[in-house]
Order: structure tokens, then C-alpha cells, then sequence
């Protein structure tokens, strides 16, 4: 049974494939068979060119000139004005002073959500895998425990936690147990930006533990009969052997946290209803899709300049990526 | 049908030239084989006549027709693999069917077509079977199954027995050489394994560099090397090589010496060499003989017994040049033994220290075929 | 095989045997800490998800989804809750008539007649297990949940297949073929791994606009298929298929179409399947494009119907969860059946 329905399967592929080689082969023999690889290029460098490099070249376009209308020709050039606008502060560590204090505040929130959360998540990720990384039972059980968030969506995630955090929630169930007053934990300032980090490295610290396993996997075995034959102990042996050794997965590990860390948006929206309270939890994408379709008044000018600079800062961070990423290939 | 033409074949890679001026026809039937050592062009040549490769200049013919500009698929040629190139996700029988769907056969001469080859390969047991599912020497045959269901003009091999044991490989040489026999079609055959030029071909081409060095049935080859380099591709120890000198030129023809007093008479064309002239002069292990007299003084370093012959190393006494001896049955010279040894008649070869050509011979008349490019 | 396993020495079985230091007791405080810490949120949400609407808001919550069970008494109109009342040291179940402060009056369903009146603090109410199923039928049935669910499917499907075929072609390509140019395409479409959608996501959308694609599913779809990952994880695998092969298929007088998809396709079956599965993640729990381009209710994916739910009925949390339940199920019955397939793709490619 089964074999026939393969079978039949088999045969309608091959039936829908022989009707679409017709004009492919057709194409093929008009164009010559050394110019088939442009063919085969052709869907994905368009695909690429409309909604990659276009979009590139556009967001330089709107960042340079002001108004509202969505089309690049009809807006007005204003030069530098947007970037001016955006950077334009008497004191960039108090936001309520800049022209533009939202973006200030969204920068600043940025920043302190990407030092907290890249070292805690490299930590709690770090930590995870050298325990997963020791020869145990259960290693495959609670790799892939820690790694079930990573493939939830971010709407869910921020749903579920902040159901946890309500005012009814079961941590306050918990705190009730333990005789602590019951919080508000996401219309409190600092509780918010806590959970915030929390909900981030919870989602996120399964995806860095795994490629920091890998990278422990990596380091040959006789490496650590050697230096238990030289009696080493076993604090010496991580910081004489293990950590050395990764530290090359430890420093992408880094970039690419920090470079997602930026970016964050989904999650926190949800979690904080918007970057909420006040304005506590809002981020700099968060800024930017404000700025563009927050409201009616779509602000792309100034959008586009926040966006360009924030490229401009992933783009350093990426290249460091990739300057790393080839130094660990050439070890 | 399945003649084969280059003319003054070019091809280089960017800047690096792989072949120079290739010019070389096939007749149809022959076993043809290209051998010589890697790097020297034999398979870029061999992917050149499939197609594979395009020509930086020169042309090329299969049965008449110029190909130059035609697909594989449009030559009629078949091709054996290194790596047999089996599509591993296919049974045995749709990797034979494969070819023939693409060219619209009809289904029941796609089945016996199979059948037919599956038969004769002896592979009919396997045909439902996956690629990974069979053994080397079963893949090989798979392989060649592959080609001769297309029925080519010309089937080229690409060092297809490489992958194989060597118990596997002898055997897989006598099956392509009775499946040659049995359907008389061109094959081109490349290997760097001379053993498998000697007993296979009607025909090698031995290369090297990008360039054709000699061409001619194996045993002319064999006993005609036209330059130092093909003497010392074929035979195996290969042929030993001593500086020598002409000692003089009498009624009977030149005289060689070899050191030591040893003057030995040989054949080469007396009007092409002089007295005194340097030469160096080959000799194949198996072509000396130990002489009582007049032979030359050869010290024994160790010996090697195979049981039915035995391979005695050693140097010459005076110029200590390594010296390799070969004798029928059982011989255990102890290390230092001093031995007289002597060539053959007639089995001495005379090369030219500068050009490395072998010195004409007096009995030119069977140099026939042993000339560059035929 | 996992039953035979005696425990203690399961929980014994470390490094070194027969001696459990405080480093083994730690790693394991540390593993069972992070599971519970994993689960405790999922779990939790799971469990509220099939309350009933009045028990959800109940505080302190019960952790099993249950209901007060309730009885129609003759007299009385509505049903009334049960309770288990003591009364002379005996133990008894009375439905509750009406509580005026501390006092409860309580009849015993068997005999209607009387009721009596107890202490209400000394009560309480016989509930059961209950599945609040409507949770889940009601958003189905009266609101947009199908739609989004069909939505959801269609775009996930949709731009998987094509982001496969899409990116399988260019792979080849760049595989399998040298010809002017194909350096600096590879390097072109890698760099594209450097630029995020946040940065253009304004542009994007102007071009969507352009193209007359907003509010429509297309519209996320397309911009997302060519995908620098895919090119690049396909590319890797194709470069491991020997040329031979595919110099066997030319000879073999298939065209480069067929040798394409006849020989590479399914060759590179198992990196086709990496990605695969990565992008019906992508897809499936894709937030920020779909929020940008879709703004009528009845092209919403589910993610984004999930997050405009939660703004409107920001009290009706048994809705809300069951939804997101129900949003998180495919995803984790996938994961629970190619979890070694996932894990170990992800930390061979560095991709998510």
C-alpha cells in the first residue's frame, strides 16, 4: 500500500516536472547551456534586488528627505535635517533634553536591555552547556528542554509570560505563599525591565547554549586525558582548556547575541503592551516602526535616518562577526 | 561509426597549458589506452573527447563528424568513472534506465536493453538494489552497464579500476577485455597503472605534460621506448639506466662500453653515433643474464624472493649506479656477493644523455609504428 | 529500556563512578532548576487555558482546571453551587442558597424544605476536573480564529516550498557551476545576511506598496523567500555532491533542468529538509513583517490575530490562552518528533 502511494507519487511529480522541463529545456537550448546558471540565478537575484537592495538604496532616500508621502520622488530633500533632528541633544544621558526624546529613550533602553541581556544569557547559556557538555544521562532530554522556547513565536512567548506575571498570576500566587505583597510586575518600572531580560534569555539561551556545545564537542577528548594524566584539577581544567579553547564560539556567540539583542522588538511588544509602562520598555525598533506606521502621520524621514544608523551598527558588529567567524575556520 | 580524429588538440586552463598539439586517430574497434603519469593530461584529454571539456583550440572527430560543438548526449560516446558516479539515489535498474529516458526511448527498448546488459554483467540479481547496497566490483560492472545500454560509438573509461582491490582489479581487467572482444567498439581507456596499458590495449598512448610521447601496440612500446621517459614508464622493476660510452664502431656494428673493461657489442645504427660518444644505456632487470666472462661487476645489496623469480638489488662495482637484476626461480646471493652480469642480446637500449631520444637502431625496419603520432 | 534504569544508580551514573561530588549535585540543581523554569510558564498557561471564565481570575488560582459543581434543587430557579458542609461532626454535601456575611444558608438537595444556616467560613465548594472546551470552540466558531488558522497555513506552505525551490536553484548555480561573476553573486547575497529586516523594513514596505501587495498575504510571502541562509546552507551541501555525478547525468543526455532536479534535488534531500523545517518555523511564528503589511482582519495570520485578540479583549484571558495554545501546539508536537533533527541541524548551521 504504502509502496503504492509513493510510487504514485512518484509518477505525478515526474508527470508535473516533465511538463514544466518543456519550456525550461527550451529556454535552455535557446540560451546555451553555459548560460544556465543565470537562469537558475534569476528568480532568487530578483527576488533579492526588489526587496533587498531596493529597499537599501530607498531608506537612504528617505533619510535625506522630509515630509510624509510614501513615494520617494514626491518627497522633499532635506539633507542631513533627519540625522540633525535625531542627534540634536544638550545632554544625550538625560532624553527629556533632546529634541528627539523618544529616540533617546528608546537608544538608552536599548542599550541597558543589550548589556543586561547578552551577559546574563551568555552566562546562563555558558553554564548550561558546560553541565550539558560533562558525560551524563539525560544530556539529550534537557538539550532539548532548554531549546523548546527558541521555537515558539514570540507573540506566544510574550502572551504566556505575561499570563504568568498577571495580577493573578501564579507568581504572585507564589509570592502570596511565601507572605509578599502581590506586584503589578509589568506596570512597575523596574520589575518590567527586569522581566523583560528574564522572558529574553528564557526564549533565547537554548539556541546559544546549543552552539556553545557544539563548540565544547569540538574540543578533542584527549586534550582532557592529557591533563588529567598532568593532574590538573577541574577549575584548572576549564580555564586552562575548555574556556581557551572556545573561545573563539564564545566571541560569535557574543556578536550574534549582541546583534539580535539590538534588534529586539516582538516579545517585548507583546509582553509590555508596547513598550510599556510609559515609555520603560521601549526599544529602538520599536521607535522605528512607531515613527513609520505608528500612526497615521508616518514619519519615514526620521524612521529611515534611525534605521540607517542602527544598520550602521549592525553592519561593524557583523563585519566583526565575520572577521571572527574566519579567524575560528583558519584554528 | 566509432573512429576517433584530434588534430592538434590545445587546451589550457587560464594561464597553465594542459595539452600541447594533440594529434592521435583511432580506428574503429580498437582498445585504445591512455596512460601516464598524474598531472600529465590523460584525463583532461579523455573529458575533452566526452564533451565534458571544451578545446582552446584544435579539432575533434568521431566517426567522421566534427563534435567540437555537440553536448556528451550528442556524441555517442559513454563514459566509465573514476568514482563510477552511480546516482546513489537510484536503483540499478533506473541508473541504467536514466540515459535512456532522457534520450525518449520507448519503454520496452529501455527493458531490454537492461535486460541485455544486466545479463551479460552477470548484475541481473542486483537490479532493484540501491548503489550503496553493492559491493565495488558490483558497481563497477553497474557502471559499465550504464554505458553499454547506450550502445555508443565510442566508450571511454576514466580509470575505472582504481577504486578496486588488486585481486578485484585483475579480474575486472580480463572482463573489459572480453567485453571488448565480445562487442567490438571503440574504447578509450585512460589509467596511470601500466600494468593495465601492457595487457589491455591494442593501442597506448603514453602522455606526458600535456604531450603525446609515444604511440604504438603494447610490445613495441615495450621493446622500441622511443625516449628515456616511455622505457622507464613500461616494465616493471622498471629498466635499469647506466652511463656508458661507444667504444668503437667495427664491421660488425658498434660496441658499447659499460665500465669496467665490459665492452659489449650493440645494435644501434652505426652511422649515428661516434667513438667516445656518451650514451646511457638501459637494460630491463629481466634482460641481464650472469656471464662468466666479460660481463660487468655487480655487488649484491639484497634480494627480494617471490618464490617463482627473484629480484636481486645491487650496484655496479666501479660507478656504484643502482642496478636491479632479475632471475628465474629460487637465487640467494648473500649481501657483498660479486656477480658478473651481462645484457641480453639484443636487449640493450642506447639513449642520448642530452635529448634523452633513444639512438637509432640497425634493424629500423621494425621501428614501424614506434614513431610519435603514428 | 528506560523502565529497567534503577534510579539511584541513574541518579548516580556521573563522571566518575561511584562518587557524587557537589559539582554533580549542582549540575543537576542547575538542569532540573532550568526545566522547571522552562515548563512552569507553558504548563501554567496550558492548564489556565481549559478553565472556565469565572474560575481563571480566581486568586489564589487553582492549578488543576476544575469548576464548583452545581445542582438544581426543586424551589429554585437557577442551579445551586455544592458545598461541603460539617454539621455535628458529620460531614455533608448542601447546595448554598444565598451567604449574607458570614452566614450561608445552606438545604440539602435531597430534602429542599429546610435549609439551615452555617458558618460560611467552615464550607467549601465540591468542585471536579473540568475541560472549559468553549475555550477553545468559542474564538473557533464566533470570531476569526479559522481564518487566521487558514491564513497562518497557507503563508507557512506557501513560502516554504518556495523559499526550497527558490534557493535550491540559486545554490545549484553557485554549486555546481563556474562561470563570470559567480564569486561576486555568492559574496552579493551573502552580505544580504548582514542587513535585517528592522533596517528595511520601512523601504520594504514602500516597495510592497509599489507592487500593490499590502494587505495581502503575497505580500509576506514574497519578500521573505529568497533567503541568504537558505542559499547559503544549500550551497554547502551541494558542493559535498561529487561533479562526477553530474558530469554522469550530462553524458547521460539529461539537461541541466533535469540534472537539476532529477540528481541534485533529491541528493540534497537532507539539507532540503533543514531548511525546511526552519522555514515553517520562520513563517509560522513570524511577527513584525506580517504586523507591518497586513491590516484587515481577515488577512491576519495567527500570530498577528493573537496579538490583535489580546488587545481587545484584554480581560477574557481563557480566550486568549487557549488561542495561543492552540498557536504553540504545532510547533511543539513538530519538535517533539524531529527534536534530534532540529537540535543538531541548528548547531551544525548557526541558523534559527
Amino acid at each position: 500500500m504504502a509502496i503504492k502511494a509513493s510510487a504514485v507519487l512518484e509518477r505525478l511529480v515526474e508527470g508535473v516536472m516533465s511538463l514544466v522541463e518543456i519550456p525550461i529545456n527550451a529556454l535552455e537550448r535557446l540560451m546555451g547551456r553555459k548560460r544556465v546558471p543565470y537562469l537558475f540565478l534569476a528568480p532568487n537575484l530578483v527576488l533579492f534586488g526588489i526587496f533587498t537592495f531596493l529597499p537599501i538604496a530607498i531608506s537612504v532616500g528617505y533619510a535625506v528627505t522630509g515630509g510624509t508621502n510614501l513615494f520617494v520622488t514626491d518627497r522633499p530633500f532635506v539633507g542631513l535635517d533627519n540625522f540633525r533632528q535625531l542627534l540634536s541633544c544638550q545632554d544625550y544621558s538625560r532624553p527629556g533634553t533632546c529634541q528627539e526624546s523618544l529616540f533617546w529613550t528608546a537608544i538608552w533602553n536599548t542599550f541597558w536591555f543589550v548589556g543586561f541581556n547578552v551577559v546574563a544569557t551568555l552566562l546562563v547559556a555558558l553554564v548550561t552547556a558546560l553541565i550539558l557538555n560533562r558525560a551524563m544521562v539525560g544530556r539529550g532530554f534537557f538539550r532539548a528542554m532548554f531549546f523548546y522556547p527558541v521555537l515558539l513565536s514570540p507573540v506566544v512567548i510574550g502572551l504566556i509570560w505575561k499570563w504568568f506575571l498577571d495580577r493573578n498570576g501564579l507568581l504572585n500566587a507564589f509570592f502570596e505563599m511565601m507572605g509578599v505583597p502581590p506586584h503589578v510586575f509589568l506596570l512597575e518600572v523596574g520589575w518590567a525591565r527586569f522581566f523583560v531580560v528574564l522572558v529574553s534569555v528564557w526564549f533565547h539561551m537554548g539556541f546559544y547554549t546549543l552552539i556553545l556545545l557544539a563548540g565544547l564537542q569540538a574540543i578533542p577528548k584527549d586534550l582532557y586525558e592529557a591533563a588529567a594524566i598532568d593532574a590538573a584539577s577541574r577549575r584548572r581544567t576549564l580555564f586552562a582548556i575548555t574556556l581557551p579553547l572556545l573561545g573563539p564560539n564564545l566571541l560569535v556567540v557574543l556578536i550574534l547575541l549582541m546583534i539580535r539583542s539590538v534588534q529586539i522588538f516582538d516579545e517585548a511588544w507583546v509582553l509590555t503592551n508596547g513598550g510599556g509602562p510609559g515609555t520603560a520598555n521601549s526599544f529602538i525598533v520599536q521607535y522605528i516602526y512607531q515613527m513609520a506606521f505608528g500612526s497615521d502621520l508616518r514619519l519615514l524621514g526620521l524612521a529611515s535616518a534611525a534605521s540607517v544608523l542602527m544598520g550602521v551598527v549592525l553592519l561593524a558588529l557583523t563585519l566583526v562577526q565575520l572577521r571572527l567567524a574566519r579567524k575560528t575556520e583558519e584554528i | 561509426m566509432g573512429e576517433l580524429k584530434l588534430s592538434s588538440l590545445n587546451k589550457a586552463f587560464g594561464a597553465v597549458h594542459v595539452l600541447h598539439d594533440i594529434d592521435l586517430s583511432v580506428k574503429d574497434g580498437e582498445f585504445v589506452v591512455f596512460v601516464g603519469p598524474s598531472g600529465c593530461g590523460k584525463s583532461t584529454l579523455l573529458r575533452i573527447i566526452a564533451g565534458l571539456e571544451d578545446v582552446t583550440s584544435g579539432r575533434i572527430e568521431i566517426g567522421g563528424r566534427d563534435v567540437g560543438q555537440l553536448s556528451p548526449a550528442e556524441r555517442k560516446i559513454a563514459m566509465v568513472f573514476q568514482s563510477y558516479a552511480l546516482y546513489p539515489h537510484m536503483s540499478v535498474r533506473k541508473n541504467l534506465a536514466f540515459g535512456l529516458e532522457n534520450l525518449k526511448f520507448k519503454r520496452s527498448e529501455i527493458d531490454a536493453r537492461i535486460a541485455e546488459a544486466a545479463r551479460m554483467l552477470a548484475i541481473e540479481p542486483y537490479l532493484d538494489r540501491k548503489p550503496r547496497q553493492l559491493s565495488g566490483g558490483q558497481r563497477q560492472r553497474v557502471a559499465i552497464g550504464r554505458a553499454i545500454v547506450r550502445e555508443p560509438d565510442i566508450f571511454l573509461f576514466d580509470e575505472p579500476l582504481s577504486n578496486l582491490d588488486a585481486a578485484l582489479r585483475v579480474q575486472t581487467r580480463a572482463e573489459i577485455t572480453r567485453l571488448h572482444q565480445q562487442i567490438k567498439t571503440t574504447m578509450i581507456y585512460v589509467t596511470h597503472d601500466q600494468v593495465e596499458a601492457m595487457t589491455m590495449a591494442d593501442k597506448i598512448v603514453i602522455l606526458r605534460a600535456g604531450r603525446v610521447e609515444q604511440v604504438g601496440s603494447p610490445l613495441e612500446l615495450f621493446d622500441y621506448p622511443r625516449n628515456l621517459f616511455v622505457a622507464g614508464f613500461l616494465g616493471s622493476p622498471r629498466m635499469n639506466i647506466v652511463r656508458a660510452s661507444i667504444a668503437g664502431i667495427g664491421p660488425e656494428g658498434a660496441s658499447i662500453d659499460l665500465g669496467h673493461g665490459a665492452v659489449l657489442p650493440c645494435d644501434v645504427d652505426p652511422a649515428a653515433v661516434r667513438p667516445g660518444q656518451r650514451v646511457l644505456a638501459g637494460i630491463r632487470p629481466a634482460h641481464f643474464q650472469r656471464v662468466e666472462e666479460g660481463g660487468v661487476p655487480f655487488v649484491v645489496q639484497y634480494y627480494e624472493s617471490l618464490g617463482t623469480e627473484t629480484y636481486v638489488y645491487g650496484a655496479l662495482a666501479e660507478t656504484q649506479e643502482p642496478i636491479i637484476v632479475h632471475e628465474t626461480g629460487h637465487f640467494a646471493p648473500p649481501s657483498g656477493t660479486r656477480l658478473a652480469i651481462a645484457p641480453m642480446p639484443g636487449r640493450l637500449h642506447v639513449f642520448d644523455p642530452d635529448s634523452e631520444l633513444a639512438i637509432a637502431r640497425r634493424d629500423a625496419g621494425q621501428r614501424r609504428g614506434a614513431v610519435h603520432g603514428n | 529500556m528506560a523502565g529497567t534504569i534503577n534510579p539511584v544508580a541513574f541518579l548516580g551514573r556521573t563522571r566518575r563512578r561511584g562518587r557524587i561530588d557537589i559539582t554533580d549535585i549542582l549540575s543537576w540543581l542547575w538542569l532540573i532548576g532550568g526545566t522547571i523554569a522552562v515548563l512552569v510558564p507553558v504548563v501554567w498557561a496550558g492548564l489556565s487555558s481549559m478553565k472556565p471564565e469565572a474560575e481563571i481570575t480566581r486568586f489564589p488560582p487553582s492549578l488543576l482546571p476544575r469548576t464548583t459543581q452545581q445542582v438544581v434543587v426543586p424551589g429554585y430557579d437557577r442551579p445551586l453551587g455544592l458545598w461541603t458542609v460539617t454539621i455535628d461532626g458529620e460531614s455533608r454535601e448542601m447546595a448554598m442558597v444565598r451567604r449574607i456575611g458570614i452566614k450561608a444558608q445552606m438545604v440539602d438537595p435531597e430534602n429542599p424544605a429546610a435549609p439551615v444556616s452555617v458558618d460560611a467560613r467552615t464550607i467549601s465548594p465540591v468542585q471536579k476536573l473540568t475541560i472549559a472546551t468553549e475555550n477553545y470552540s468559542d474564538p473557533l466558531e464566533r470570531f476569526n480564529f479559522l481564518t487566521y488558522l487558514k491564513n497562518s497555513v497557507f503563508v507557512t506552505v506557501v513560502a516554504t516550498i518556495l523559499t526550497l525551490i527558490v534557493n535550491a536553484m540559486a545554490a545549484f548555480a553557485l554549486s555546481k557551476y563556474r562561470f563570470r561573476g559567480d564569486k561576486a553573486v555568492f559574496v552579493l547575497i551573502i552580505s544580504t545576511l548582514m542587513i535585517p529586516l528592522t533596517v528595511v523594513m520601512v523601504p520594504a514596505y514602500m516597495v510592497i506598496v509599489g507592487v500593490g501587495l499590502v494587505d495581502n498575504l503575497w505580500g509576506v510571502i514574497i519578500p521573505t523567500v529568497a533567503s541568504p541562509t537558505g542559499v547559503f546552507l544549500l550551497r554547502q551541501y551541494m558542493l559535498t555532491i561529487p561533479d562526477e555525478l553530474i558530469e554522469a547525468a550530462r553524458v547521460d543526455a539529461a539537461s541541466e533542468f533535469r540534472i537539476f532536479w532529477r540528481i541534485v534535488l533529491p541528493l540534497t534531500a537532507p539539507a532540503l529538509a533543514v531548511l525546511a523545517i526552519f522555514s515553517v518555523l520562520w513563517r509560522w511564528n513570524d511577527f513584525l513583517w506580517p504586523l507591518i503589511v497586513l491590516s484587515s482582519r481577515e488577512n491576519f495570520t495567527l500570530q498577528i490575530g493573537l496579538n490583535a485578540f489580546q488587545g481587545e479583549f484584554s480581560v477574557q484571558w481563557h480566550y486568549i490562552l487557549a488561542m495561543t495554545f492552540l498557536s504553540l501546539l504545532p510547533v511543539t508536537v513538530v519538535f517533539l518528533f524531529l527534536q534530534k533533527y532540529i537540535t543538531t541541524g541548528i548547531a551544525g548551521t548557526g541558523m534559527k
